[in-house]
Order: structure tokens, then C-alpha cells, then sequence
């Protein structure tokens, strides 16, 4: 049986990828995956802001103070170098790639055009097989043109595009007035995949010191139907390579991407709830629904249940919508 | 090979060449000299290898006496070592120096010269400390510059070996261990080809070893130990000689000639002065000057090698000519003939007049005097007068310079006028604040100025008396030929205000030369500054004619990412104006200077200083100066009308930086000071305060705890009060039953606050509008200056809550309190300042301090003013600093001195038995003093029988009254930091809390030597990085506590204020009430941690939600009742340690300088964090009843 797809241009050998997160901080992590049966990894992306944010801090605070008082003219010991940058992360995408035979893609988030070429070159002269652009940004600006807005993404993906020679994937917000012309100028642009979408964690208040606090929630299951749709609706539209990342859990789960026209589906959560063995497990499911439905291949299946493909197209569209809303009244 | 020149310190230049010359170093801080230290521990920790190719090894010391003890030790096992240190610590390596000197050891000491702490302690550098080592029998060699610094100790640690003497490489503290200044560098190979390695060897083969072993170090007797002492004579004798010859090869190699005594001015000079270290730089500038312009013959006599001290070389070097001698000593031997080097020269000449051969034809005139003392300024116009006043009939001897000696008559005049600076050096002076980087980017400046042009260089830097809202300023010169300046600029060609609020606090335009160079950072526009200056600057600018440059930095700061530093923008206004280098090439440097600065930190930040470096030139407006002065602005009186006439006069003079001026007859003859000044000195540093919202408040009292300067305030008091306060004065109805129909105020002392922020951040309500908002908000200080000084002002004048009717062991009753601890100079935000300010509320009006030396006796105790307070009976804490290391000791004899008075009153109580009410005798011998209402009566008690006794005509009665008073209870405090507790000063601490007497110890930890700059303590957590320990501490922290709770009869606690207040305010009331020692250990974030300050009581938490620092009570008493003595306070770790530590520099940086190691050493922390908290656990649930039930 062939579960192998190919995500921008690389073959992988089974379509499960284990998103960006926290697993793969560190080695021993990813040969988990690796042995688990990942496919590639998307390894944790590297922050330009928390480096600028980094490197700052330590200067602020190793001269806090300093110059002020005869006594204590500096308050620390001045080491010749400091590893201020991101030469962990580089280091970390060099050692992952002597640890597995799996192909890595590394992440990145950048905030200054030249950090993103920048890092993007680092990337890949560390040795990852691509590049997945984390554009994780919320325009709050009351000024900002949503066109102002499109065009960043647009200029950020041709800027890294021009600079390496690795495949792009870009990792989107779903909040496009325009998704399917955004997901048709990204494709223009270069772009080797989509990868939908991008969580934004959503703050919480705490009731008893009215603060606004940080709130991780994991994904839930339901979640992946968002970008389920879109990879129906896009798939066959545009060249470049789709993923789906959010709310994937189980191997039905993979078929439905899979079926809806996406070369990966990225698991996170259910990994970090259930341990990197779900891989596995979701694999042989995978694998035994294949045997039982006949499927000899994924490719097989590809797109199968895409927009294009489906007998009834607009149950992507607006009528569905409305039947919803009707079944909804009837339940109800 | 041309030689190198680089532009560094004296602190540089000496540890360079000992660093190079050493195989051991054993180092402990003391300032001047912990950068010596502090540099070879850095170099260690990156591998540079000295001029064998090996990494000498360097170790921190408990103490010096622990260092020297080392340092013995190596040398006695064949070690090439050395060490550093000055003033009390070189007297604390006394012991061991006449050892190594007795075993005739070679090696170097390097001592930047401090003053010795006597009727108060001085950083600051004279000769008082080398003075006393002259009897171990070392060789003393002085340098007076930078560039002697580097030669001289190359000279030493080769004359060393060649003479198995061992010598004291020393130079004025400060004015050469900290002056910058452009020198030939020593290449290593020239060091290497001044020492013998056949001599190294030797050395070697006189080490202990098993292999060929001897004995040193025996007993002798009567018999034999004189005939001992003499066997060394020879080589005292020769070692001038080879001193000479070291020095006449040295200046083969570098074309630099030195001798024992260098001679300078008219070769038939018939007035000469004798003087060595920095002074004779200035001296020769001086007699260079007056040669010039006068026909007298003078002349100058540097001394170079002190000890052994040669009466051939000596007189060899005077002019045959002299006839009268003036010897300047910078040092006091009170109660001596004279000072040491005045005796020395007396001798020298008085032997060869009285010899059969006598040098000069007549006996010349010796006369002495003291200058500098604790570097006093010693200027051209002092030396002068030195010559002047041996010009005169009848010369003044014993003198001294540089003073006003109304007292005793000892000083001469001299005429603060003389000024010879010519037109041959750029001089430029900078007004800074600490915090906004001055004095950095003038280091930047002149290392650009000397190692970029062909001028030589020189910067040396003024810092104030105060850790927070600190001023520095910067005097820099430049010129073609070496500077021997060595002393502050008095005519300025250039001088730059860094802040606009300093022109009211100084005249900063005092030493600016005519038609020089004003350049302002104002906030205000090109075009409203000129109306915004006081009116004594308008007069200035225009009187002297001066180019006036104008920035608003602050706006250039802002707009280019910097924030608020204004360095970088600063010093490229500098370049841009002075012309010192073509402006372009200025830029480039300035920009080669921030990339070799900040580069290692991050591009992020170089691409930030470079744009404001860009943007500055368009934002530099000269400013068209009116022909007359327009403004009303005044400056405002230094001191408050309302001061003490001794505040007003002689600290005022002193906070206005005139204390030059002060007269000797103004001074106390004891070091007695008055308490209770910080209130006299309004800084007015913060630019933004907190402000009271009343109706969102409250009142539980945590701002005015946390307070580190004692600045929020708390009163309850009668409502009637209320009537006539100000308009703006803030009350409510204050919460709670015992407070019920009493008005409440949290009221701020603007002018004190430093505007650190940790009240907002503990400020518990939130308003419930606007949720950013808290009871406590911070507020711009200016808009409510006025109105809240008024406030201020009748705040003072409402009752201070009654003692007796406060509930101490709340928060909230505690913060009632007056604090006796206030406005102090430490850093703003300062971890220990609100354990020391809420011991001084709980029990100040009965306290005696004891302080170690560091931080806390620095914010409490340097002047001007100093914090310690009264309340309204003018009772409060009475404080002393000893020493360092003797603190524990000190405290406890105070307790000694009071448990004897009181032992003593209540026997001369007993014989006046029937003069005085037997009933008042009674209940005051009976009195429990357990609480504040029993001490009251106490008091009242005592005030009855002083009453009675003074009826009295009985000697008991006499000498009962002055001691009366010990009848009530006294608490005697020893307070002190890790520094002391852990390392120097364990020794007697661990006997104190041995003794079983009443003593409370705070200890302060800062987990490292703040006060001299963040050396490594024991205290030091593992993984932590810090001077001394570079690389990271790989050691746990010690558990003082856990020591001190061994013996059982201790109370100790563990404490984190903001961690847990009520814990801390607990064991500080437990502790006091315990009959017997206490030990509580503060944690204190510090500003030597890297952390925001305003969020130093978070830092708190974490140390203890992480469970590295547990927080306990042990009180012995328990074991009477059948419970376990000690108590944990926190709960078991519920953070990991990292998630704590790595909020902080001191462990990030590791993570960033070294990750491997930093990783190693943070798992390690970790295990050791488990395993304290684990076996603090199970002790605290051990068995202690006899019913087997209790815990």
C-alpha cells in the first residue's frame, strides 16, 4: 500500500506531519516522532521579535545601573561573545538533521522584511529540506487597508522566495476578506504550500486579579472543519501544496484532509495530549480503513472530496450555509 | 616592533601584567581594587593564557586574610602568585606578610591605596594603608600614572624573583586605578624578558614538596629568633641596586628610564619637594609651569621604591644646592613626630649631615606635610603654596594643603585661582546622570580619542554619594603630549549638560573657560530653551561668551528606538561640535566604537544606536545668545529654611557640592553625627510618583511595606484633622473595628520617592473602571510637586498613631508605624531597604544597629545625609558601622555593654532601696516589657525614678541617671549582607549565635557583594553567573540557615517579603522576642540580579514558588510545648526552578555566553532546589512530642 504524497515537492512517506510546537524542542523528541512514523517534521519556529526582544534585554540589563556609583561601576562579568541571535534554534535544525532521515522544515515568525530573509537564509544553510513562514499578525491598527495588509504577506513570501532555494510553505490566518484570491496571489507569488491555519490564541481574563492572562487551549476536533473547507474549495485551483493543520486527531481525520485535497495533514494537539505514539496508532487505522475501503494508494484519494470533485459543489458555498441554519431550526 | 598604545585604566594596566606574570591568583573585592580581580577572573574564564601559555588559576577568598593566607600557601609550595586589594583588606593580610616576607618569598601584591576607615570610612585613595605595612619588611613601590602602573608592575614582579623580596606594587586609588589615560602597552614577551625563568625555577625548587622535604614555619626562643630576624640583611641591602638595575634594563627595552628617585626641575634647585604616587604628576606639571615663568630655582623629588628605603639613592638624586626641603606625605600618623616619608628623609639627610662625609653645605630645612587624604584634590594651586611656604622666613612644618584647618591652624593657603591649563589641551567636562549612560559613552570617547588620533588622552569620572538618581561627571582631556593632570578640570573649553534639571542643582557653567563651548540636553525646542534657563546660566552664557548648542536627545531617543538612553546622541554632539576629529571620521568611529560596544549583544541594537547616531547632527541647533539675560528663574535653596542650623551649614554645603569648603572646626571630632537628615535633602529624582485613589484603596497597607525608601506613608487619626488640611489632601473613613471613626491617609513624600514602582506593583486594588489603574498609580511628579509638598508638609504635623494600640503582627497595624528608616540613598527599588525600614518601624525607638559594611552601610550611613531617623520623642535607631568583617561581633558587644548598664542599674536600684518608692523600685525591676503597652508604663516608670533621682545626693543615684534608661528594654540589631554573614564575617557570627546572648541578626542576601559591584558569595546560587564567578557558579548556595539551626538554641527564619509579608513580618517579631540569638535571612532582590526592579517582589515569589528559597520559622521555644521547632511557610515547589531563575540576568546570561555549561548547571540547580526542599520537609515533620501526636 502507498501511503506516500508529496508536500511542495518533497515525497514523504505518509501524509501525517507533526505541526510546529513544543515536541520538537528536543532531539530525543523528534526521533520519537521520526520512529513513530512522522513523515517531516515542522520544527518550532524561531521568533524574530524574541530575539530583538532577547538581545535587548540582556544589553538593558547588563547596564542597568552601571556608571553610577564609584563602588560598583558594572554589576556583571563581561564575557567576550554572546550567542545572542538564533544560533540555538540553527544548531537545533543542524543536530535534527544528523538525528533523523525524515525531512525538516523549519519555521520561522519574523516582524522586519530583513529578518525574514535574513533568518530564512540561516534556515536553510543550517540544512532544513524547507520553510514554512509562521505570519502570525494582528492588525490592530485602525489605519491599516486590509490591501496594506494582503500585500505584507505577499511581499514577505516573494522577499524569502527570491533569497532561497528550499520550498516556502506559508502558513496563513484565516481572517482573508478573500480568502480564495489571497490563497490565488500567495500561489502566484511563489508560495510551495499553504498551510491552514494559523491558531491565534486567544486571551482570557482572570475574574479575581482583572487581568488579562495568556490562554493555550488545545484544539478540538471540530476546529479542523475550517480549513477542511478551504482545502476543498482551493484544491486544484492553485499549484501549490496544501495542508491542514488544526483540530487533527484521528486517522478519519487524515483521510478527510486527504480527501479534500491536501498533500499533509500537520497533528499537534492530539500529540501533545495523547504522546507521539498517536502516529502510529493513526497510521495503522489509516492503513486498516484503506485495506477494509480498498484504497491502494493516498494519492488514490487526493482531492476526491474537493470542490471540484463532489457532486453537489455548493455545499462549500452559501447554500449550505442556509440548509444548516435550516437543519439547526429543526433540531431545535 | 612599533610599540602598541591603548587607552585603558590603572585597574587595567596593573592586573594586565600581574595576569601575565602569575600562575595563581587569590582575589577578594574591596574597592578600589576589585576590578583587578575582576578582570583576571573574566580572562581566566576565556582561556587567556599568561606569558608561559598557561590560564592562571584565579579562586575567590572568604576574606584578604583568607586570600593572603592563600596566596602563602601557593608561594610556599612554588606557585608564581599574586594578589589584589586596598585599604582594610591589605591591613587583613598583615598577619601573612610578615611571613612571606620573613621567608623571603618572592612576590607582588598590587594595592590601589585607599584611605583607612577611622573616624568614618573612605573609598577614596592616600597612602594610610601601604603606610601601615612598612614594618612586614616588603618592598614598596609607588607608581603615580597609568603608564607607571603598567611599568612599575612589571618592574616589581621581576625585582621579586631577582630579590626574593616581596613588594607592594601600589598606586592612588581612584585617581590612578580608575583614571583612563592612553599608555604604551607592554607586549608579553617584553614582560617575559624582564623575568628570569631560571629565578622562577629557583623559586620553584624552594617549594614544599614530599620529594625533598624541609621545615618552615618553626618556634624559636630567646636564643636564637633575634640572631633569625637578622639573617635577612643582605638581601635588603642589595635590593635597591637590583631595583635600579631592573629599572635601567626596563628602560633598554621601552626607552622608558625610571630610577628609586627621580629628580625634575633646576639641577641647582635650592627649594625642593619630596612626594610619590599620583600627587608628583601634578607636581612636576607644576614645577614645569613655575620654572617657565620664574628665575627661582625649585625642584622635585619623586620617590619610586619606598621600601627598602636607600639613603644613597636619595641623596644622590637631591641637588647639591638644596637648601630647604618640603616632604609631602598623603597619609596621617596622629601623635607621630611626623608623617612616614617626612621621617624618612629627616633621617636619611640628618645621618649624612652628621656623617664624616655630609652632602650639601649646610644643613638643609626639612619641613612636612600632609595632602590628598582620601583623594582630596591636590592641585597646581596647592603645590605652590607648598613651595611659597618654603620660600617663607619661617616655613610652616607639619602642615597641610589642600584644607581649611580652623582647628589646630596646620593649613597653608593657597589660591583657588592659580590655574596653569593651557591652550595645549582640550579639556571638556560632562554633567550626567548614572542612569543615562554620560560617563559610558565618554569611556567611548576618549578610547576613540586616544587610540584613533595621534592626541594622548585621559578621563577620569566623579560619581555621587547615592545609589539611586545618581550624578556623575566626566572629565576628559586630550592634546599632544602626555597628561600629568592629576586633578579635576578647573578651565573647561567644552562642557555638556546631559540633563536639563541638573543646572538647577549645580553650577555647571563654574569651571567653563571664556569663549567656550555650552552644549544642553533640553526638552524643550531650539527656540523656547534660551527662556527656560535660571537665570544665573543666561548670565553665564553670556559673560563668558559661550557657544551654546542645543538637543532635545530625549525626542532623538525616543524616535530611534533607544528608549531612554541618550549616549550614543550625546557623545556624536560632542564630536560634531569640538571638531576633535574631521566630523565624518568622528561618525565612522563613533559607529566602529558602538558595533565593538554592542555588537556581541545583538545587530538589532548596533542598527538602533547607529540611526540615532544618524539623526542626531540635524537635530543640533546652536543657539543665537541674547545680549542680556531675560530670565526670572532662580535656583532653589539647596536646604529647606527650616533645617537645623547644622544641616543648613555644613551638610548643605556638602549636597551642594561645595564640602571642599568645609571647615575643620565644622566637622565632629568623633565621627558623631546627628540622625534624621534625609529629610533636609529634596532630590526630587522621580519623574513620576505614585499617587492614592481613595475610593479604590483598600488599606491593606502592602504599598507603604514594600516602600524601599519609606516614602508612602499611613496614619489614622481623629477626623477633626481633617478640617484644616489642605484642599488636595487626600482622607477617607478608615476600614476596620479598632480604627472605627478615624480619618485615614496614604499620603507620598514626592520629593523622596525614587519612583520605583514596587508599590504599584504590590498594590492588591484594582479599580474596577479602568482595571490598568490600582489604588497606587504612578503619576507625573512635576504637576503635583507643589501640591503635594504642601500635603507632605501637614501630613507631618497629624499625630503618629499611639504605639500601644497597634496591632503589630498585621500588615496593616505595622504600616501604622512610624518608620525610622527614610529616604535613603540606595538603588531605586532596593530588596533590603523595606526589611530594614520595617525593623526600624517595629522596634527603632529601642534599637541599637550594628552594620556590617556594603550596601547597608553605605545607604545608611555616607553623607551628606543619612536615613536613620526619630520619631516625635526624639527617640530612634542608634547606628554604627565597624568593619566589614567584625560585625557580628560588634553588635555583640553592644549587647554585652547593655545587659551590663541594665545588670548595673538594677544593683544601684537595689542599694538605693528605700531613697526611691519601694513600689516604683519593684514594678520596674518586675516589668515584663512583653509588648508596646508594657514599655510604655516602663518608660514612665523610668521617667518617675529619674525624677526621684535627681532629689537624690547618693553617688548610686549619680551614676544610676545616666544609666536609668537601659531599665528599659533594648534591641540590639546586627544588620549586615551576605558578604559579611556568609563569607568575611561567618567566623563570628557563627560564635555570636553560639553565645546564646539576645542579639537579632538580619542578614540581607543579595546572594552576591552588591555594594562593591556583584562579586561571588557562598551565598551565590549555583548556576548564577557573577564577577568572580564568570563561568557560572558550579557550587550550591551554603544553607547559613540550616548551620545555624544545628545548634538548637538559635531562632532562625528564612523570609521573602514579597513572598510572604505577614510570614516576614512574623519572624521579625518572633525573632526580636526571643530570649536568645536570632538569624533571619532576607531574600533582597537586587539591581546586581539583572532584573526590572519594579518587579523585584515577583522575583520574590518565584525564588519561593520555585522552592529555592523555602520559607521557615525555627524557634527553638517550640520544643518546650512538644512541637517541632521548625515550621514551613511555603508550599512544596510549584514552579521549576528555571522558570524562576531565568527571569533574572545573573542566570540568563549564561545561557547566552555559555549554553552547554548553562544547561549542565541548571539541571544540576534543579536537583539541588528537590533536594533542600525535600530534606527541609522531613525535618519539619520529624517527631517531637513525647505523646507521639504533636509535630
Amino acid at each position: 500500500m502507498d501511503l506516500s504524497t508529496t508536500y511542495m515537492g518533497l515525497t514523504l512517506k505518509n501524509p501525517v506531519v507533526p505541526s510546529a510546537s513544543p515536541l520538537s524542542h528536543s532531539l530525543d523528541n523528534v526521533r520519537a516522532l521520526e520512529d513513530a512514523g512522522a513523515a517531516a517534521i515542522v520544527v518550532h519556529s524561531l521568533f524574530e521579535e524574541q530575539i530583538t526582544h532577547e538581545s535587548g534585554e540582556l544589553d538593558h540589563y547588563l547596564s542597568y545601573g552601571t556608571e553610577s556609583y564609584a563602588e560598583a561601576t558594572t554589576y556583571f562579568p563581561e564575557p567576550n561573545a554572546f550567542n545572542v541571535g538564533p544560533y540555538e534554534y540553527l544548531d537545533l535544525i543542524a543536530d535534527m538533521k544528523k538525528a533523523v532521515k525524515i525531512p525538516i522544515i523549519g519555521s520561522l515568525n519574523g516582524v522586519s522584511t530583513g529578518g525574514w530573509v535574513n533568518y530564512a537564509k540561516n534556515i536553510q544553510e543550517a540544512g532544513a529540506d524547507a520553510l514554512e513562514l509562521n505570519v502570525y499578525y494582528i492588525p490592530t491598527n485602525t489605519n491599516l487597508k486590509s490591501e496594506e495588509i494582503e500585500k505584507m504577506y505577499i511581499e514577505t513570501l516573494k522577499a524569502v522566495k527570491a533569497n532561497v532555494s528550499i520550498p516556502v510553505a506559508i502558513k496563513l490566518s484565516p481572517f482573508f476578506t478573500s480568502m480564495a484570491n489571497m490563497a490565488h496571489k500567495l500561489d502566484a507569488a511563489g508560495a510551495d504550500a499553504l498551510v491552514m491555519f494559523n491558531r491565534f490564541y486567544q486571551p482570557d481574563f482572570d475574574l479575581d486579579k482583572l487581568e488579562v492572562i495568556p490562554n493555550l487551549v488545545l484544539s478540538t476536533n471540530w476546529e479542523m472543519r475550517l480549513p477542511l473547507r478551504w482545502t476543498a474549495i482551493l484544491y486544484g485551483q492553485i499549484k501549490a501544496s496544501l495542508a491542514v493543520t488544526s483540530g487533527v486527531q484521528n486517522y478519519q481525520d487524515v483521510l478527510k484532509v486527504m480527501m479534500a485535497g491536501g498533500s499533509v495533514a500537520m497533528m499537534c494537539s492530539e500529540l501533545l495530549m495523547n504522546g507521539t505514539l498517536r502516529i502510529t496508532e493513526v497510521l495503522d487505522n489509516l492503513k486498516k480503513w484503506m485495506e477494509e475501503k480498498e484504497y491502494s494508494s493516498i494519492k488514490m484519494m487526493q482531492g476526491s472530496m474537493s470542490q471540484k470533485s463532489v457532486n453537489e459543489p455548493a455545499a462549500f458555498e452559501r447554500a449550505n450555509y442556509m440548509k444548516t441554519l435550516q437543519s439547526y431550526k429543526t433540531l431545535a | 616592533m612599533e610599540k602598541q598604545m591603548i587607552t585603558i585604566d590603572g585597574t587595567e594596566a596593573a592586573a594586565y601584567v600581574a595576569y601575565n606574570a602569575s600562575e595563581i591568583i587569590a582575589i577578594y573585592p574591596i574597592t578600589p581594587s576589585s576590578g583587578m580581580g575582576e578582570l583576571s577572573d573574566a580572562w581566566a574564564a576565556t582561556g587567556e593564557k599568561n606569558i608561559w601559555g598557561t590560564v592562571p588559576k584565579v579562586v575567590e577568598m572568604q576574606s584578604e586574610g583568607g586570600a593572603a593566607g592563600a596566596v602563602h600557601g601557593a608561594l610556599q609550595s612554588g606557585s608564581l602568585t599574586t594578589t589584589f586589594t586596598a585599604s582594610q583588606g591589605l591591613l587583613l593580610m598583615i598577619p601573612n606578610m610578615f611571613k612571606i616576607a620573613g621567608e623571603l618569598t618572592p612576590t607582588v601584591f598590587h594595592v590601589s591605596a585607599r584611605s583607612i576607615a577611622a573616624q568614618a570610612l573612605s573609598i577614596f585613595g592616600d597612602h594610610s594603608d601601604v603606610m601601615s605595612t612598612r614594618q612586614t619588611g616588603w618592598g614598596l613601590l609607588a607608581s603615580g600614572s597609568v603608564q607607571e602602573i603598567m611599568d612599575f608592575a612589571a618592574i616589581a614582579h621581576s625585582a621579586t624573583l631577582q630579590t626574593r623580596i616581596p613588594f607592594i606594587h601600589f598606586f592612588d586609588g581612584f585617581r590612578s586605578s580608575h583614571e583612563v589615560n592612553k599608555i604604551y602597552q607592554l607586549t608579553k614577551e617584553e614582560i617575559k624578558s624582564l623575568i628570569d625563568d631560571d629565578l622562577v625555577n629557583a623559586h620553584r625548587e624552594r617549594a614544599l614538596s614530599p620529594d625533598h622535604p624541609v621545615l618552615r614555619g618553626t618556634a624559636q626562643n630567646p636564643d636564637v629568633y633575634f640572631q633569625g630576624r637578622e639573617t635577612v640583611n643582605k638581601f635588603y641591602d642589595v635590593c635597591p641596586g637590583i631595583v635600579q638595575d631592573t629599572m635601567d634594563k626596563f628602560a633598554k627595552l621601552t626607552g622608558r628610564q625610571y630610577n628609586l628617585f627621580d629628580y625634575y626641575g633646576a639641577p641647582d634647585a635650592k627649594r625642593v619637594v619630596i612626594i610619590m604616587g599620583s600627587g608628583a604628576e601634578a607636581a612636576e606639571e607644576t614645577v614645569q609651569y613655575l620654572s617657565e615663568r620664574n628665575e627661582e630655582k625649585i625642584g622635585l623629588l619623586k620617590v619610586r621604591l619606598y621600601r627598602p628605603w636607600s639613603n644613597e639613592h636619595l641623596l644622590a638624586a637631591l641637588p647639591k644646592t638644596v637648601e630647604r626641603i618640603a616632604v609631602l606625605d598623603r597619609t596621617k600618623e596622629p601623635g607621630a613626630g611626623g608623617e612616614p616619608l617626612y621621617l624618612d628623609v629627616v633621617t636619611s639627610v640628618a645621618e649624612a649631615m652628621t656623617s664624616d662625609n655630609p652632602p650639601f653645605a649646610k644643613f638643609p630645612k626639612i619641613i612636612g606635610g600632609r595632602y590628598g587624604l582620601s583623594s582630596k584634590e591636590f592641585t597646581p594651586s596647592m603645590i605652590k603654596s607648598v613651595y611659597d611656604n618654603l620660600k617663607a622666613e619661617k616655613p610652616k612644618n607639619h602642615f597641610t594643603v589642600g584644607i581649611h584647618d580652623d582647628v589646630t591652624n596646620t593649613s597653608l593657603e593657597f589660591d583657588p585661582n592659580f590655574i596653569i591649563e593651557g591652550d595645549d589641551v582640550v579639556r571638556a567636562m560632562f554633567y550626567g546622570l548614572g542612569a543615562d549612560g554620560t560617563v559610558g559613552a565618554n569611556k567611548n570617547s576618549i578610547k576613540i580619542i586616544g587610540e584613533e588620533t595621534d592626541n594622548y588622552a585621559q578621563g577620569y569620572f566623579v560619581y555621587d554619594s547615592k545609589k539611586s538618581g545618581s550624578t556623575t561627571v566626566s572629565h576628559l582631556r586630550f592634546g599632544k603630549k602626555p597628561i600629568k593632570s592629576t586633578y579635576l578640570i578647573q578651565s573647561a573649553k567644552f562642557i555638556g549638560c546631559h540633563q536639563f534639571n541638573l543646572l538647577e542643582k549645580f553650577n555647571v557653567l563654574e569651571n567653563v573657560a571664556k569663549g567656550g563651548t555650552f552644549l544642553l540636553n533640553s526638552p524643550y525646542s531650539k527656540d523656547e530653551t534660551w527662556d527656560h534657563l535660571p537665570n544665573k546660566v543666561q548670565d553665564d552664557i553670556i559673560q563668558k561668551e559661550l557657544n551654546f548648542y542645543v538637543i532635545d536627545a530625549y525626542t532623538v531617543a525616543h524616535e530611534t528606538g533607544m528608549g531612554g538612553r541618550i549616549n550614543t546622541i550625546m557623545q556624536t554632539c560632542f564630536f560634531a561640535i569640538s571638531g576633535v576629529l574631521p566630523k565624518d571620521e568622528a561618525i565612522e568611529q563613533i559607529k566602529k566604537a558602538i558595533k565593538k560596544t554592542y555588537g556581541m549583544k545583538g545587530e538589532e541594537i548596533v542598527k538602533q544606536n547607529f540611526k540615532a547616531v544618524d539623526q542626531t547632527i540635524e537635530n543640533l541647533f546652536k543657539i543665537d545668545v541674547p545680549e542680556k539675560s531675560t530670565s526670572t528663574i532662580e535656583l532653589p535653596p539647596i536646604v529647606s529654611d527650616k533645617a537645623p542650623d547644622y544641616v543648613k551649614n555644613v551638610l548643605g554645603t556638602i549636597m551642594a557640592g561645595k564640602g571642599d569648603d568645609v571647615r575643620v572646626s565644622q566637622m565632629p571630632i568623633d565621627g558623631t553625627f546627628p540622625t534624621a537628615t534625609t529629610q533636609w535633602e529634596k532630590r526630587n529624582i522621580a519623574l513620576e510618583v505614585p499617587a492614592w485613589d481613595v475610593d479604590v484603596c483598600i488599606q491593606c497597607g502592602k504599598c507603604a511595606m514594600v516602600c524601599p525608601h519609606g516614602t508612602i506613608r499611613i496614619k489614622a487619626y481623629d477626623k477633626k484633622l481633617t478640617e484644616n488640611a489642605p484642599a488636595a489632601f487626600k482622607h477617607t473613613n478608615a476600614i476596620g473595628k479598632e480604627y472605627d471613626g478615624l480619618a485615614y491617609t496614604i499620603q507620598v513624600a514626592v520629593e523622596d520617592c525614587t519612583g520605583c514602582e514596587l508599590c504599584v506593583e504590590v498594590c492588591p486594588a484594582k479599580n474596577k473602571q479602568e482595571t490598568r489603574l490600582k489604588a497606587i498609580y504612578m503619576v507625573s511628579q512635576l504637576p503635583i510637586r507643589e501640591q503635594e509638598r504642601e500635603n507632605w508638609d501637614y501630613f507631618l504635623t497629624i499625630p503618629e498613631f499611639d504605639r500601644k494600640d497597634v496591632k503589630m503582627n498585621t500588615i496593616k497595624g505595622s504600616q501604622l508605624l512610624q518608620p525610622l528608616f527614610e529616604f535613603s540613598g540606595a538603588c531605586s527599588g532596593c530588596g533590603e531597604t523595606p526589611y530594614v525600614k520595617l525593623v526600624s518601624q517595629l522596634f527603632g525607638d529601642r534599637t541599637v544597629v550594628a552594620n556590617a559594611t556594603g550596601c547597608s552601610s553605605i545607604y545608611g550611613g555616607n553623607l551628606p545625609t543619612t536615613p536613620w531617623s526619630v520619631d516625635q520623642n526624639g527617640r530612634g535607631p542608634a547606628w554604627s558601622n565597624s568593619l566589614f568583617e567584625d560585625n557580628a561581633e560588634f553588635g555583640f558587644g553592644m549587647r554585652l555593654a547593655i545587659d551590663k548598664h541594665l545588670e548595673y542599674a538594677k544593683e544601684l536600684l537595689a542599694r538605693l532601696n528605700g531613697k526611691i518608692n519601694a513600689e516604683l523600685v519593684n514594678a520596674i525591676l518586675t516589668a515584663e516589657q512583653a509588648n508596646e503597652a508594657d514599655i510604655y508604663e516602663q518608660r514612665q516608670r523610668v521617667d518617675e525614678l529619674k525624677k526621684q533621682l535627681a532629689n537624690l545626693k547618693e553617688d548610686e543615684a549619680k551614676n544610676l541617671l545616666p544609666l536609668a534608661d537601659y531599665l528599659v528594654k533594648k534591641s540590639v540589631w546586627i544588620i549586615g549582607g551576605d558578604g559579611w554573614a556568609y563569607d568575611i564575617g561567618y567566623g563570628g557570627l557563627d560564635h555570636v549565635i553560639a553565645s546564646g546572648k539576645n542579639v537579632n541578626i538580619l542578614v540581607l542576601d543579595t546572594e552576591v557583594y552588591s555594594n562593591t559591584g556583584g562579586q561571588c558569595s557562598k551565598a551565590t546560587g549555583l548556576a548564577a553567573v557573577a564577577k568572580f564567578a564568570a563561568g557560572g557558579k558550579p557550587t550550591p548556595k551554603k544553607d547559613l540557615a540550616m548551620m545555624a539551626m544545628n545548634y538548637g538554641s538559635v531562632y532562625v527564619a528564612q523570609i521573602a517579603m514579597g513572598s510572604n509579608d505577614t510570614q516576614t513580618l512574623r519572624a521579625l517579631l518572633e525573632a526580636e522576642a526571643y530570649e536568645g540569638p536570632s538569624l533571619i535571612i532576607a531574600y533582597s532582590h537586587c539591581i546586581a540580579h539583572g532584573i526590572n526592579m519594579a518587579k523585584g517582589m515577583e522575583s520574590q515569589k518565584g525564588a519561593v514558588d520555585s522552592g529555592y528559597w523555602p520559607l521557615f520559622r525555627y524557634n527553638p521555644d517550640n520544643t518546650k510545648e512538644g512541637k517541632n521547632p521548625l515550621k514551613l511557610d511555603s508550599k512544596p515547589p510549584k514552579i521549576k526552578f528555571r522558570d524562576y531563575a531565568y527571569t533574572e540576568t545573573r542566570y540568563k546570561m549564561l545561557t547566552k555566553s555559555n549554553p552547554e555549561e548553562a544547561k549542565i548547571l541548571m539541571d544540576k540547580a534543579q536537583v539541588e532546589v528537590l533536594r533542600k526542599w525535600k530534606f527541609y520537609e522531613q525535618l519539619a515533620n520529624l517527631e517531637y512530642s513525647s505523646n507521639g501526636k504533636e509535630k
